[in-house]
């Protein structure tokens, strides 16, 4: 009962992430490219409950902040400018969910003031935001690629598992090459042949594409192997007695069989492909600016200037860690399932 | 034992020259080449960009060219750098160096950490030491190289108290002692990074064969004859769960040299690494088909050593080969 407490928490956790950065437009305060070039390395804005007189509210609320004259990232509240935060407020034009326009966001505070959760980038763009705006590439294009993957890694496995004989050795003997090069380099190595510079919507596919692509092998030789011993269980030999073709046992009685071993690699290769986005992109070789993305969000704080001044430029490293922990709770989870009705069917 | 090892020698080679003709023929699908950019300038003349790709015989068709390659390549000979204007090797080869020199510690000292700490929690399964060590590898998959090297990086430049970057300090002079100790200080927040990146699933795979061998009933038995618990799980349940712990091994390698690429890259650690990154941005393809290739090399050969170590470890394989 704990476990499946437990499962249904991490179910629950994930799909809210997705949502969140799903409707990013509505999330985020600002739009991603906003700049707001007097804010520029603001620390994260401090919300209060307390006036500077002391006085307690039961709204939260922001002071308007302004530079210090002469310096180069010292802020200062200003006491007699209070705005409270509102929820479902009016602000930047975005669309929502990529279909509908609009101007309303979940949560602001009127100009002058401005509410940067986790401060500003060196142009003054709100960080909270684009994290929000950036998990919309980084996770979908971790998902995206592991569908990639699976489709491409279960058709080719269960080609060969069905098959078998000179076409198992050669999809079996490809995939092998694939898993022979260190994955990082190998991906470098196909990004290196790809062009360098394209609009973000091109590179977003063509990253998503890289990845999925090199990363078919290992779900192939997963799903060759559930396919073979598939292949001797009773009812699929009594199917076969029955006259029904490869293809008819292959779809009715083999993939079906992959379904909860797809499922699984899944989980585990979601983590794994964000992460190779990520690196992509910080490295440069992936998703660019102005569009915000987990990767090349961190790219600017390995200037040290930025990592020592700035602390809250190294928040786009740490967010996808909740995630890959989500995904690894999910995959162990779905692992366990896995096994446990394996065992029950060994019972049988 | 000598057919064993030639076995897996050829398979090896055979793996190698699949690689390479893979990357090869990526390398040719690109679009363009190192002049395809220069052409753009304008200030090269057509004739002159079909001399030079004449002069490094880019004009002649597929086959021919990879065969060449691979004749020099036998040589230690990985083509030519157009950016660098150099043979490919001469910059390869110490890069190379540089990156054996930060994984190859780190290799054995997270097996080494890895590998008692998973014997220690598999014979305290479900005590609190099991229960810590399990939240502890669960939190550290989630932290990416990527990340702890940020940190470490902080770190350094925070505190001053390692070096932030960089292989060697320029004003270190003295003997041969004073530079591997400058080398080795160097080393020690990259290796740090790697070696906690890299721990996770090493720990997790030794805990849980460990378990499996735990399980079974020759343990119990042994245990019943009164052994101690000491030899009871280094001598007798730790080469029984030796077998898919080596080929692990060799897996890691692999997760390794993945990791340090990036490691590299942020740390300034003049490994392949950065020079990849370079060579991707400046088109060099025969630089990034070099670098690629000896990373797999390392891969090969980091397998290569798991067969062995097998051979070695494994009784059953003796008898098979």
């Amino acid at each position: 009962m704990r476990q499946r407490g437990k499962f249904m928490f991490v179910v629950s956790a994930l799909v809210a992430v997705h949502l969140l950065v799903l409707f990013a437009g509505f999330v985020a305060p600002y739009d991603y490219a906003t700049q707001d070039r007097d804010h520029a390395y603001v620390h994260p804005t401090r919300v209060h409950l307390m006036d500077c007189a002391g006085r307690f509210h039961l709204r939260p609320f922001v002071y308007v902040t302004s530079l210090q004259e002469g310096a180069l990232s010292d802020y200062r509240e200003d006491c007699s400018q209070p705005a409270p935060i509102r929820f479902f407020t009016r602000g930047d034009e975005y669309l929502l969910a990529g279909l509908i326009p609009s101007q309303l966001h979940l949560f602001g505070v009127a100009s002058p003031a401005r509410l940067y959760l986790l401060g500003t980038d060196e142009f003054g763009r709100d960080q909270f935001s684009r994290i929000v705006y950036g998990g919309e590439v980084s996770l979908f294009a971790g998902l995206l690629a592991a569908l990639l993957a699976l489709v491409i890694g279960v058709l080719a496995g269960s080609i060969a598992g069905a098959s078998g004989g000179w076409v198992d050795e050669t999809i079996m003997r490809v995939s092998e090459l694939f898993m022979a090069v260190p994955w990082f380099y190998l991906l470098l190595a196909l990004r290196a042949v790809l062009p360098l510079k394209m609009d973000p919507v091109s590179a977003f596919i063509l990253v998503v594409g890289v990845i999925g692509v090199l990363n078919w092998g290992q779900p192939a030789r997963l799903v060759r192997g559930v396919v073979l011993s598939g292949r001797e269980q009773n009812f699929v030999q009594a199917a076969r007695g029955f006259g029904a073709g490869r293809l008819y046992i292959l779809k009715r009685h083999l993939l079906p069989m992959t379904f909860s071993l797809a499922l699984t690699q899944m989980a585990v290769l979601v983590p794994r492909f964000i992460l190779a986005e990520v690196l992509l992109s910080f490295l440069g070789l992936g998703i660019g600016e102005p569009f915000p993305s987990w990767g090349n969000m961190i790219n600017e704080a390995q200037q040290y200037h930025v990592l020592v001044s700035y602390w809250w430029m190294i928040l786009p490293a740490l967010v996808p860690v909740p995630v890959f922990l989500g995904y690894h709770g999910l995959a162990d989870a779905l692992r366990e399932k896995l096994q446990s009705q394996v065992r029950f069917r060994g019972d049988k | 034992m000598i057919r064993y090892m030639l076995r897996r020698f050829g398979h090896a080679l055979l793996l190698l020259v699949g690689v390479s003709l893979l990357l090869f023929i990526l390398m040719e699908a690109a679009p363009g080449d190192f002049f395809s950019e220069a052409r753009l300038s304008g200030e090269i003349s057509p004739q002159t960009l079909h001399a030079l790709r004449a002069q490094y015989g880019l004009d002649q068709p597929l086959p021919v060219r990879y065969l060449k390659w691979v004749s020099s390549a036998m040589h230690g000979d990985f083509g030519y750098s157009v950016a660098y204007n150099m043979p490919a090797s001469t910059l390869l080869l110490p890069r190379a160096r540089n990156t054996l020199l930060l994984t190859v510690p780190c290799l054995l000292i997270s097996w080494l950490l890895a590998v008692p700490l998973g014997v220690l929690a598999a014979s305290r399964r479900g005590g609190w030491i099991d229960r810590v060590y399990s939240g502890g590898t669960s939190a550290l998959l989630g932290l990416h190289d990527l990340l702890l090297a940020l940190l470490a990086l902080l770190f350094a430049l925070r505190t001053g108290a390692f070096p932030a970057g960089g292989m060697a300090s320029l004003d270190v002079t003295g003997g041969l002692w004073v530079h591997w100790k400058d080398i080795g200080w160097h080393m020690v927040l990259p290796a740090a990074v790697l070696i906690v990146g890299s721990l996770a699933p090493i720990l997790r795979h030794v805990r849980s064969t460990m378990l499996d061998v735990l399980d079974s009933p020759y343990m119990r038995a042994a245990e019943g004859h009164g052994i101690n618990r000491f030899t009871l799980l280094f001598r007798h349940a730790l080469p029984a769960a030796a077998n898919p712990l080596i080929s692990l091994f060799g897996l890691s390698t692999a997760l390794l040299i993945g990791g340090s690429l990036l490691v590299e890259v942020v740390m300034s650690w003049p490994g392949l690494g950065p020079m990849v990154l370079e060579a991707i941005l400046a088109r060099d393809m025969f630089l990034v088909l070099g670098a690629v290739l000896l990373s797999t090399l390392f891969l090969i050969v980091g397998n290569l050593l798991a067969d062995l170590l097998l051979y070695a470890f494994d009784p059953r394989i003796r008898t098979e080969a």
